[in-house]
């Protein structure tokens, strides 16, 4: 058991030391979601205006609403971040040494996955810190109760970047990724506006908020930070998370999966 | 005493119009260096794929120090050290923090792990690089670096897939040394995949692989009595020649 532990501890420490030494991917992912706070939202703010709905007891700014779609902006682009350097690692090379430890390997890619989701909750830490500064204020308390959220939702998008991974034959695919992925996943979702205000614009766009898993991580984020539990979230969000996991983890079997059978993680 | 690898019929391929490898069987005896011989394309990436169960074989059975690689993976690949054909070390972090992060991989503790750094690298007269970033390391450094990665959590098989590979003469010759020394001072068995016939020595084994097929294995005398040849460099000639 220590042994599992030394080999999760070192997987941690190397994501967390890579992501120091990375300085310039920690400010891209901070700026991204600052600039959509900073400009977007204030730009929208006088016409969007957000009534008083779960989990605000008020009526409420739309910096105030975007807050946690853009908490989990920072996850999903972390999730794809290390979608992408699975694939990076798999034509480089460096994917190999993790593979060839004597662990097994859904234990082993876990683990890589739990890290990754790690650092990406710091990136959300220090974007609520900022944010507090632009007067969205949750309560205190809300900062602790959001991070298993947080974890679920990190986890959930990591999934799907690992399985992503797993699809991809080469880096320069990953283009696609991004147009495919990220930008409807994002812009589909409740993320940027309440799913009442979506369903009256298009009934069509509607269903695919609501099918899109996104809206339930930033839902669950959202109701977290503000000290109400979702159930209905949290069950959907674990749901996918596990769908995509076993997915993922299929995908990487080194007899079964996507990998072995095209060759790709020679 | 049991090989430190054996493989019997071991077959596998990536589409259906043709096997990369075909009824496959080998043997790496304890302490021994043993080279795997094919030009380029014979399949010697795809054994070695196999071998450190990047894939799994669906035909053939893989043993690492009599350990059945798809029944007991984790206990055969903590016998195993490894050394790519590509370089895997990451650059931006030091000689040091790659090491401790393989020895995690391994379950090493921090004593342990502290120990044998210093007794690796010494071992490969790398001990001023510890705290180097590898990045700043020559090539033939950064080969050294991975061979004694492999070597941390003490192996008693190691599998090196073409590791000169882009080095210059100098680096090639020294790594080429460093392996036969530990098989011969440290007992440890050595599978070496190349396709350059100068980095092997009298009194190495050699398998010749072709085209998937193992065309021939067994001493170097054994394979220039086989093939009637005046030396390796003819030997390997007419042995992936024949029937090509």
């Amino acid at each position: 058991m220590i042994r599992y532990l030394r080999c999760f501890t070192g997987i941690l420490s190397r994501e967390l030391l890579r992501f120091v030494q990375q300085r310039g991917r920690f400010f891209a992912a901070l700026v991204r979601p600052l600039v959509w706070l900073f400009i977007f939202a204030a730009g929208f703010r006088s016409i969007l205006g957000v009534s008083i709905q779960p989990p605000y007891e008020t009526y409420i700014l739309y910096e105030v609403y975007i807050t946690p779609g853009l908490s989990a902006m920072i996850l999903l682009f972390a999730g794809m971040q290390s979608s992408l350097s699975m694939v990076y690692d798999r034509e480089m090379g460096s994917m190999r040494v993790l593979l060839v430890s004597p662990f097994p390997r859904w234990y082993l890619l876990t683990a890589k996955l739990f890290s990754g989701v790690v650092v990406a909750c710091l990136q959300v830490y220090v974007f609520l810190a900022i944010a507090w500064f632009w007067e969205i204020r949750p309560p205190l308390a809300g900062y602790l109760a959001v991070f298993p959220a947080l974890l679920l939702s990190g986890l959930m998008l990591g999934a799907l970047g690992l399985l992503l991974s797993s699809l991809i034959r080469q880096l320069e695919n990953f283009a696609g990724v991004m147009n495919f992925v990220i930008f409807p996943m994002f812009f589909a979702s409740s993320a940027l506006y309440p799913l009442w205000r979506i369903r009256e614009s298009s009934y069509a766009l509607y269903l695919v908020c609501a099918f899109n898993p996104f809206t339930y991580a930033v839902e669950l984020i959202r109701f977290s930070l503000y000290l109400r539990p979702n159930p209905e979230a949290l069950a959907i969000t674990a749901a996918w998370t596990a769908l995509f996991l076993a997915l993922a983890l299929f995908g990487y079997n080194p007899q079964r999966g996507f990998v072995a059978a095209t060759g790709k993680g020679e | 005493m049991a090989d430190a690898l054996t493989v019997e019929n071991l077959s596998y391929a990536y589409t259906r119009r043709g096997r990369a490898l075909d009824g496959v069987s080998m043997e790496v005896p304890e302490g021994s260096f043993t080279a795997l011989l094919g030009p380029n394309g014979a399949g010697k990436t795809t054994l070695m794929a196999l071998v450190t169960r990047l894939f799994e074989a669906r035909e053939g059975t893989i043993r690492v120090c009599g350990l059945d690689l798809r029944r007991s993976s984790t206990a055969a690949l903590a016998r195993m050290g490894v050394v790519f054909q590509r370089p895997t070390l990451d650059l931006d972090l030091s000689v040091a923090q790659n090491l401790d992060y393989a020895a995690a991989l391994h379950g090493l503790g921090r004593a342990e792990t502290r120990r044998r750094t210093e007794e690796v690298l010494e071992r490969l007269e790398m001990t001023a690089f510890r705290r180097r970033r590898v990045r700043t390391l020559s090539g033939g450094e950064r080969r050294r670096i991975e061979l004694a990665r492999a070597l941390l959590h003490t192996p008693r098989l190691l599998v090196l897939d073409e590791p000169t590979v882009g080095l210059d003469i100098e680096s090639r010759r020294a790594i080429v040394e460093h392996v036969h020394r530990l098989c011969r001072e440290d007992g440890v068995a050595v599978l070496w995949t190349t396709h350059l016939i100068d980095e092997i020595r009298e009194g190495d084994r050699v398998v010749v692989l072709h085209r998937g097929r193992v065309r021939a294995r067994g001493t170097l005398t054994e394979l220039l009595r086989h093939t009637g040849a005046d030396g390796l460099g003819e030997a390997f000639r007419r042995l992936t020649e024949e029937r090509s």
